[in-house]
């Protein structure tokens, strides 16, 4: 049988799609493709365009390739565009001057941004935003430039205003619509989004008419608008809308829309039977769809109407999510309640900034459309209520208001949805689809988004595929292993329970009773920690020896090159000019590099295994202790100067700082925990970032929670408001032990918030209202850990067992050879390996 | 190794750390010895973590993967196996081992 010629022209996404849709459906032996690819690079994602202004390379967006298309037996041509269409003789002529014959022409050409025929318009540095090439030109006319213009604000134009200022123009958005996404939003809803992306530093100018383009005076442009304002900037970007590529369906005529596109049957085939036309150049039922999806469907239709000719396109919807210079912003549906009978619900949220509508049927029973601007957390759900026809509660509004905690979840439940809903737009992935995925054999969100690729597109679904999921794994039964180690089936806090309940001291007898094998370097460290926490018994006893990692035996902190550092306490970075000295002392005499850290101490680096001992010798006479920079445990209180020197200071945070670092200082909780006390709302102690933060105000003592900094800052919620100091520490010492008692392991505190189903109303309830009846109990050992303090270097120094470890060799008393320091800015540092190589005379023996 | 090894002694067998490491220099060569209880054994494997290239593997926690007995570095927390030296997440980045024994309360190691 002889092969079908098939020629397609065109390789952006949708072309791409085709391509692929007919090698997954395993026909490809039955063709002989030839595909026209105008642009010089094969299909890329043109959805995530933006990023390539953020580090992504074209490599990265890239998805047609070269060697793939090779192995699919197609030949690819690049640079190269059909420009005539012989439909006699069906055949295709390219700019190039090829000629080639076709059974069958698919046409996937896209489209092109519309510039307005402005006087002007084709000035040097007026630029369009669609391929990459363009954005090459964007960021090369924006390195010599100051302000940019972005004509037309709507979906692109937003994105595109968003890359210019990313490029660090002045970017203003000139709009002739009264408001901003005039097709996806309201005037609610645009003037919401407007103030937000103003906020933002982009100036928004709606209703204006440009007449003409010529010099500017300041800038390279002037723009003259219908009112006689003007406007002078560097840069254009056109972004007033797409036009179909049609021309080649014009050239031969096809037949082609009054307003452009080339119209097609529900099989995506043109007024030709044997030229299809897809994506977004094609015109379905008097309708352009700009979006990749409906595209995507277009190419699956073609690709089954060739080969079993079946297959139907029945429109598409045509929702969006998306995240506009940060606002989230979403239209769904009937968004601006055309349907005859619509009624609307509108919530307006000045203080927050967030817009949401919802159109419902005249009975209020269906849901036709929705806006949100600001907040679009809801999409999931109002969009599966709208595709779906799923009745709508007694009171719909209730799924746009706040959920001020103390009604019910409004969502709806994954369970309501049918098996064919679409969860997945951009894949057109379905529930069911996703329970298949989970009977193949998939048992995490990662598996099932490899598997369906739901999720992976824009994004938008992530949320409600991740609750599918769960759902799913739950119904069969599938529990997802938060097992420690290999050596204990449990979890930590179960480990936590089974400890404290039974009384276990050690871990050898932990294992023995609860676990298997050796222990590892994951549960050994846990569980002495969780010892720790419990009993509070000496770090360095024989039977808690092996359980600590090497920062806690030696009490240290290792750093890179084997040595160690040295943090003694200051509690609330409070420190005596004698104390001050002392220290400086003791890093001169050893040579210690010495760093101020952020917890206000001082950090000294560099000393040897053998030198900790003598070091805190030193130090314990001069009055320090030992300050955990080394455990899972209570770092730092930071603290401002507070009312007793500050003008603006309402209380003394010092001093509260201090009293609260003496209270938990040696507490060992499943990570480790900082503390700042600030003296008035100015905040310069920064508590707002700690795990726990105080801060004074005219009445006591306001308590944040729960914040963070490091790798994903988050702030402190607050807690409880001007607090007496009794009622302040009461509620810190229950909420760290409830931490220590449910946390997972290496969980710091925001995180386990967030864990706690209920978050911060639940540990609110738990610890100011008592509601699980701990708070006594919690208290009682928090009293204990209190009472059973000790300096563990203190007691380190007077045991001769516990330092016979302190020395690099146990046979010899000679240092390691291996760590040499150069000098840099006055201070040492740890030499780099090819300066080790000069310095060292003899070489050294490194035996791995 | 040469085939000039034989049994040297090390330490005393009371230095040793349970289920823990020490390092011991022997013919210029910086040793881990790690005591296993359980085992009722030793183990002799290279100090230097060839990850960092510094001096500690003694100071790492030791503990079992599966049937494996480790010692996971101090450093990045690389395993290393501790009769073969084996590196498990990276095999080309194994170290040497030695065969230990205890004799009259003497640690040995064949090298
Ligand atoms: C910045 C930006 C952001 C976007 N964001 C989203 C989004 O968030 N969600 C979403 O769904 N969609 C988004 N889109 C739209 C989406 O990219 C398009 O819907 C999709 O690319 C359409 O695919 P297509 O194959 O029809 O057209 P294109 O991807 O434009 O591909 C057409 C290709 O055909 C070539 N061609 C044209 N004529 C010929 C010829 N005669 N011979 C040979 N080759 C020819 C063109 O050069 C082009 O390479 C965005 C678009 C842009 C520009």
């Amino acid at each position: 049988m002889s092969k079908t010629k098939l020629v397609v022209a065109g390789n952006g996404m949708v072309g791409h799609q085709f391509l692929q849709s007919i090698a997954d459906s395993g026909q490809l032996e039955q063709f002989e493709i030839t595909v026209f690819c105008e642009e010089t690079r094969l299909a890329y994602d043109r959805v995530h365009l933006s990023a390539y202004f953020s580090g992504s390379s074209a490599e990265d967006l890239a998805m047609g390739d070269a060697e793939m298309y090779r192995n699919w037996g197609l030949n690819v041509l690049t640079g190269e565009k059909v420009s005539a269409i012989d439909r006699d003789n069906k055949s295709v002529t390219t700019d190039k001057g090829t000629e080639l014959a076709y059974d069958k022409l698919v046409l996937a050409t896209g489209s092109f941004p519309f510039v307005p025929p402005v006087p002007g318009h084709d000035r040097q540095q007026c630029l369009v935003y669609r391929t990459i090439d363009d954005l090459d030109a964007i960021a090369a006319v924006a390195e010599k430039s100051k302000v940019g213009v972005v004509v037309g604000g709507g979906l692109l134009g937003l994105e595109a205003a968003k890359a210019l200022t990313d490029l660090g123009l002045e970017t203003h958005v000139v709009e002739f619509a009264p408001r901003l996404m005039a097709v996806q939003l309201d005037d609610g809803g645009g003037a919401m989004l407007r103030h937000k992306i103003e906020e933002l530093g982009v100036k928004v100018h709606t209703e204006k008419n440009t007449q003409l383009i010529d010099d500017g005076e300041n800038h390279f442009h002037k723009m003259n608008f219908a009112d006689g304002e003007v406007l002078e900037t560097d840069l254009i970007l056109f972004s007033a809308g797409i036009r179909p590529r049609d021309e080649l369906a014009r050239q031969c005529d096809l037949e082609t829309g009054e307003r452009g596109g080339i119209v097609i049957n529900n099989q995506c085939q043109t007024s030709d039977p044997d030229i299809y036309a897809i994506g977004e150049c094609a015109l379905w039922n008097k309708q352009i769809f700009g979006l990749v999806a409906p595209g995507n469907q277009m190419a699956k239709v073609a690709v089954t109407h060739l080969i079993e000719g079946s297959g139907s396109f029945t429109g598409a919807d045509m929702s969006t999510k998306l995240k506009l210079m940060g606002v989230d912003v979403a239209s769904i549906g009937d968004a601006h309640g055309r349907t005859p009978g619509s009624r609307n619900y509108t919530f307006i949220d000045e203080q927050t900034e967030v817009y949401k509508k919802l159109v419902v049927s005249e009975d209020n029973k269906l849901l036709l459309g929705a806006i949100l601007v600001g907040d679009a957390e809801e999409y999931g759900t109002l969009l599966q209520y709208m595709l779906n026809g799923i009745h709508l509660p007694e009171f719909p509004d209730s799924l746009i208001l706040p959920n001020r905690g103390d009604d019910q979840q409004t969502g709806l439940g994954v369970a309501a949805l049918p098996e064919t809903a679409q969860v997945c737009s951009c894949h057109d992935v379905t529930k069911g689809d996703v329970r298949a995925a989970i009977d193949g054999g998939c048992c995490t969100i990662g598996d099932v988004k490899g598997a369906t690729k739901a999720a992976t597109g824009c994004g938008g679904c992530a949320a409600l595929v991740t609750d599918l999921v769960n759902h799913e794994l739950e119904e069969l039964g599938i529990e997802v292993n938060r097992d420690i180690c290999e050596h204990f089936p449990h979890t930590r806090q179960d480990l936590y329970n089974l400890i404290r309940v039974e009384g276990i001291r050690s871990f050898s007898e932990l294992l023995a009773k609860h676990g298997q094998g050796h222990g590892c370097e994951i549960c050994r460290p846990a569980v002495g920690n969780i010892l720790a926490s419990c009993w509070n018994d000496y770090i360095l006893t024989e039977s808690n020896v092996s359980l600590q990692d090497t920062n806690d035996t030696f009490m240290a902190n290792m750093q890179k090159d084997g040595t160690y550092s040295i943090v003694p306490r200051v509690p609330g970075g409070e420190i005596t000019p004698d104390k001050l000295i002392a220290l400086g002392q003791v890093a001169k005499k050893y040579n210690l590099y010495t760093k101020i850290t952020g917890g206000q101490r001082v950090d000294l680096f560099g000393a040897r295994l053998e030198q900790l001992p003598p070091i805190w010798q030193e130090l314990i006479d001069s009055g320090f202790e030992t300050g955990h920079a080394y455990g899972k445990s209570l770092r730092t209180v930071k603290s401002c100067v507070g009312s007793t020197w500050c003008r603006f200071g309402v209380d003394d945070s010092a001093g509260l700082a201090i009293e609260l670092e003496d209270r938990y200082k040696g507490l060992r909780a499943p990570h480790k925990i900082k503390f700042a006390v600030s003296g008035c709302t100015r905040e310069c102690a920064e508590a707002q970032s700690k795990d726990i933060g105080v801060i004074a105000t005219e009445n006591g003592w306001n308590l944040y929670v729960c914040g963070n900094g490091g790798m994903k800052p988050r702030h402190g919620d607050l807690f409880a408001t001007d607090l007496d100091k009794d009622t302040l520490i009461r509620y810190i010492d229950c909420i760290l032990m409830f931490y220590i008692k449910t946390a997972d392991r290496l969980q710091r505190t925001s995180v386990w918030m967030d864990n706690l189903e209920g978050g911060l109303d639940y540990l609110q309830q738990v610890i100011i209202n008592d509601s699980l009846s701990l708070n006594d109990e919690l208290a009682e050992q928090m009293k204990q850990v209190i009472e059973s303090y000790q300096c563990e270097w203190k007691t380190t120094l007077q045991s001769p067992e516990a330092l016979k470890r302190f020395r690099h060799f146990v046979n010899s008393e000679t240092s390691d050879d291996n760590i040499v320091f150069v000098e840099e800015r006055q201070q040492i540092r740890p030499a780099r390996l090819d300066e080790k190589a000069e310095l060292i005379a003899q070489p050294i023996k490194m035996v791995s | 190794m040469t085939s000039s090894t034989h049994w040297t002694t090390v330490c005393k067998q009371t230095d040793l750390v349970l289920d823990s490491g020490i390092c011991a220099l022997v013919n210029e060569i910086q040793v881990a010895l790690f005591c296993l209880p359980s085992q009722d054994a030793v183990f002799a494997i290279a100090n230097t973590d060839p990850f960092s290239q510094a001096n500690v593997l003694s100071r790492g926690l030791v503990g079992s993967l599966g049937e494996d007995l480790v010692v996971a570095s101090p450093v990045y927390k690389q395993h290393f196996c501790l009769r073969s030296g084996r590196c498990f997440e990276d095999e080309s980045q194994s170290i040497s081992s030695w065969p230990a024994r205890i004799e009259n309360g003497n640690v040995e190691i064949l090298i």
